[in-house]
């Protein structure tokens, strides 16, 4: 019985939260507060794991509390629940524009909605410039000399060598760790 | 069936090597996307963002839905999406089982600092690559600023964003047919 309310809640995380896995976050308080199913201290704890470990932040976020409700079997209907109603409304839709891709009207829609999105994504590139490279503080915001240095060697070595991003990644965990960044 | 698992397993490598939400998705999906697999586009991924920032759910879920879907229908859709979530639903669960102040670990914290700085580079890449095939004219250039500025500096709903660019995809579009003829 949990279990079927636990995919009914996260269908309607699924369902509700328009615009990526932070915008989850307020549904995951209202599930606490109505069911008292994990606290919100766990959600805080969450938004930390969800930070340093792969994968988007809802689907973390879904596995992550459907654990903590009824172990692993949780993790599963949670997660299948968040996931659920995209993969029905992307069906949806993708139907609809394989019928509608050669239209005029569809094609000049698009025509402004791609340079809006590749804005959207540089805009949420400048929260993570933020995070990465300054430091805030009580005392101020002041920039990270050392993240700064590897940010340019690493643009540098993008630019140079064409390897899978991935390999980039390990490489500046690698340096994250022996130079205490 | 090959094909179903060839899609689950790239999209379960881009699912297990992505840090920090759908936009950190971007270089992986491009790379294995459009590089290696021939899958979509540039600007199709563009789309399918623009898309997914208006539609509910997680964004990574669903880019997974539509390219799955483009390439084998609907289980394709599902095989893909089931992919990309899977690497979560793993680590997420051994962490919540054993791990529970794995973001407070000094190692972690460290290599994280290092992997933050990378994801900066990369969606800076990522983008690089996306305004090639997406800002192509005077006008898709003064809609990715505009909608820049807004997004960034006055954290408007994406939402009203792309739907606003997609109005002016169409206007302008009549306006130059107009000229033309």
């Amino acid at each position: 019985m949990i279990l079927l309310r636990l995919f009914f809640e996260f269908f309607k995380v699924g369902l509700f939260s328009v615009g990526g896995g932070l915008a989850t976050l307020p549904f995951l308080y209202n599930i606490s507060d109505k069911t008292g199913w994990f606290t919100h201290a766990d959600v805080t704890n969450l938004i930390a794991i969800s930070e340093s470990t792969p994968g988007p932040i809802g689907v973390n976020a879904a596995t992550y509390v459907g654990f903590l409700t009824d172990g692993l079997i949780g993790a599963i209907v949670a997660t299948l629940g968040i996931i659920a109603p995209a993969i029905i409304v992307i069906l949806i839709i993708s139907r609809v524009l394989d019928k509608f891709q050669k239209s005029t009207l569809v094609q000049n829609v698009f025509y402004g909605l791609r340079p809006a999105s590749t804005a959207l994504i540089a805009s949420a590139g400048v929260l993570v410039v933020k995070n990465a490279f300054f430091l805030i503080s009580a005392t101020g915001v002041s920039i990270q000399i050392p993240h700064l240095i590897l940010g340019v060697i690493l643009l540098i070595l993008v630019n140079k060598i064409n390897l899978h991003p991935a390999l980039y990644i390990l490489i500046a965990a690698v340096v994250g760790i022996i130079f205490k960044l | 069936m090959r094909t179903y698992l060839t899609l689950f397993l790239t999209f379960m490598r881009i699912g297990g090597l992505t840090f920090g939400g759908g936009y950190s998705m971007l270089p992986m999906m491009q790379r294995e996307l459009v590089e290696n697999h021939g899958w979509t586009t540039e600007s199709e991924l563009a789309d399918y963002y623009a898309i997914s920032q208006c539609t509910p759910g997680v964004i990574a879920i669903n880019t997974a839905t539509f390219i799955g879907y483009k390439v084998a229908g609907v289980f394709g859709g599902i095989f893909a999406t089931l992919g990309v979530a899977f690497p979560s639903l793993v680590i997420i669960t051994i962490i919540a089982a054993f791990l529970q102040n794995f973001a407070d670990l000094a190692v972690v914290q460290h290599a994280f600092a290092g992997i933050r700085v990378c994801v900066c580079v990369l969606i800076f890449q990522a983008v690089r690559k996306l305004w090639k095939n997406t800002v192509v004219s005077t006008s898709t250039a003064i809609i990715f600023g505009v909608v820049f500025i807004l997004s960034a500096a006055f954290s408007i709903s994406p939402i009203i964003l792309v739907t606003l660019a997609g109005i002016s995809g169409v206007i302008i579009k009549t306006v130059q047919n107009k000229e033309v003829k």
